[in-house]
């Protein structure tokens, strides 16, 4: 019995499931009221968390699929994409509804004045036109224009590290263990980019 | 200003709370017989770590309701969910990596300009003091808040004794540096000792407390056994815990956090929701009180000096609170 069209295909469902599995442990601990004392923050820091790491997980797909040679990996890419714009979404609605709720006008002035918050609010605004353009038909329509639109997952994925050491009081450790990551994937683009340089052109992903 | 009566539903009764503890100290016990040979963790070379079980019930003079009836936090959030980066930097941390802090014997340096000097066992510092329960705010400059039945006696009765001098214009105080009891201190996340400080003038104010218990009992180790500093009207990085030091000095003294950040963090750290902190509002708190799980509804208006201008702003009368924060 072939349901799925190969192995990638017949994974993609478990990677789904696997990128819910944040999201049902946030809601299990609501229905069981073991967020801690201060429930809000927790909601907000553990869907920043995922929206991060999902970010990073995107960024990590190209070179691990040049390192491991499995060049079908890149088609987990935009379910990995649009997971992290979920989970930023579920985040910024958090934030927005349970933790400000009632205080509207401070947000306001919030995303304004904050640094973290104006960076952080920037990221999940320029995740909105890839998510947009993620379909298919769009990556056709826009041809060329694709690809450097999508560039901009790098730059957004700073930001989220970004907002999230500028929010930290004094312990910079873990927001720098991002800031690490984001640096070593950047890193391994820029290597391959001037080592691909002198040879011919590659196929477009 | 009235006597408390916390709804009973917001608190976890005594026994309760009492039993869960013999509970997980069983459990614990049960865990470290099995854990014999295969883990060096769960062997302890000190004695058990002490919890709030093992904290003596104190005996009270009077207990005052200073944060207006408001709903009393839990004793295990208190103690659950709080800084003490001597710990560790996560709120849960002081709670799990303070068992193997000794806070007896314990005794206090007191020194600089006053006549009485010398150091003094806790015992001392206790004789003839009254112990009372103050139930203040908390506000941390996080932009959370709590409020905590706390038991101590008012830091000015203490400082009267040592007969500071005329010159003394500022008291400096100072956390213990235990780095083999408190793990935190082997990171260089704050220049330790921790060290705080205050105007003479507020140190004297009454509401300044000197805590030696919450909830009726000792101090729990990660909230500052034994001895520790509340000072209801400024952000809860002021109320320096485990004190070993206090000093009385003609200048301003270098408090941790000001030195650190000193655009972030002002000596004078007034709770104040017309002054931000540079990176966040402090217009608004999160208050963690109450009968646990609630998502909506914890956030409310910060009210200037923690609501207890009435009583200390006119200790600031004619400063600029906004180059002063």
């Amino acid at each position: 019995m072939v349901i799925f069209r190969d192995r990638i295909a017949a994974t993609k469902p478990l990677v789904f499931a696997l990128c819910l599995l944040p999201l049902a442990h946030l809601i299990w601990d609501v229905t069981q009221g073991t967020l801690g004392p201060d429930p809000v923050a927790q909601l907000e820091h553990r869907s920043g968390d995922w929206a991060l790491r999902l970010l990073l997980a995107t960024l990590a797909l190209t070179p691990l699929r040049r390192l491991t040679g499995l060049h079908k990996l890149i088609r987990f890419r935009r379910m990995l994409g649009l997971f992290a714009f979920f989970y930023a979404s579920v985040h910024l609605a958090i934030y927005l509804i349970v933790d400000l709720g009632g205080f509207w006008s401070q947000l306001l002035g919030e995303i304004v004045k904050r640094p973290y918050i104006t960076v952080g609010f920037t990221a999940w605004l320029l995740l909105i036109p890839l998510a947009l353009t993620s379909t298919q038909g769009m990556m056709r329509r826009l041809g060329r224009h694709w690809q450097s639109l999508h560039r901009l997952v790098y730059a957004i994925a700073l930001l989220g590290v970004l907002h999230y050491y500028w929010l930290v009081k004094a312990d910079h450790r873990e927001p720098l263990l991002y800031l690490c990551v984001w640096l070593t994937l950047m890193l391994a683009r820029v290597r391959w980019r001037s080592r691909a340089a002198g040879k011919p052109l590659r196929a477009a992903a | 200003m009235n006597v408390s009566t916390p709804s009973p539903s917001t608190i976890t009764p005594e026994p309760v709370y009492r039993r869960r503890r013999e509970v997980l100290k069983l459990i614990g016990l049960g865990a470290a017989g099995l854990a014999t040979g295969c883990s060096s963790q769960a062997a302890p070379s000190t004695p058990p770590p002490p919890t709030p079980a093992s904290a003596d019930a104190l005996t009270i003079a009077r207990r005052v309701d200073d944060a207006g009836g408001a709903a009393q936090t839990t004793l295990a959030d208190a103690t659950h969910y709080n800084n003490f980066y001597e710990f560790g930097t996560a709120k849960d941390d002081p709670a799990k990596h303070s068992g193997r802090f000794q806070p007896r014997p314990w005794s206090v340096e007191v020194g600089g300009l006053a006549q009485d000097t010398g150091r003094f066992t806790l015992e001392d510092i206790l004789k003839g003091q009254v112990l009372e329960e103050r139930v203040y705010r908390m506000r941390c400059v996080e932009a959370w808040s709590m409020v905590i039945p706390w038991v101590g006696f008012p830091l000015g009765n203490l400082i009267k004794r040592f007969k500071p001098l005329a010159s003394a214009k500022y008291v400096a105080f100072t956390t213990v540096e235990r780095p083999t009891q408190m793990p935190g201190q082997n990171t260089r996340v704050l220049d330790w000792p921790y060290r705080e400080g205050l105007r003479l003038d507020e140190a004297m104010h009454p509401l300044t407390l000197l805590a030696v218990g919450m909830y009726g009992r000792t101090l729990p180790n990660q909230n500052g056994a034994p001895l520790r500093l509340v000072v209801p009207w400024k952000y809860g990085f002021k109320g320096i815990k485990s004190i070993v030091k206090i000093e009385f000095v003609e200048r301003q003294p270098r408090t941790t956090w000001n030195v650190m950040a000193p655009d972030e963090y002002g000596f004078y750290a007034n709770v104040n929701p017309a002054v931000d902190h540079p990176r966040w509002s402090q217009a608004t708190e999160r208050r963690i009180a109450g009968s646990g799980f609630n998502l909506f509804g914890n956030r409310i208006a910060t009210l200037p000096f923690n609501g207890y201008a009435e009583q200390v702003a006119h200790l600031y009368a004619g400063m600029d609170l906004r180059r002063n924060f």
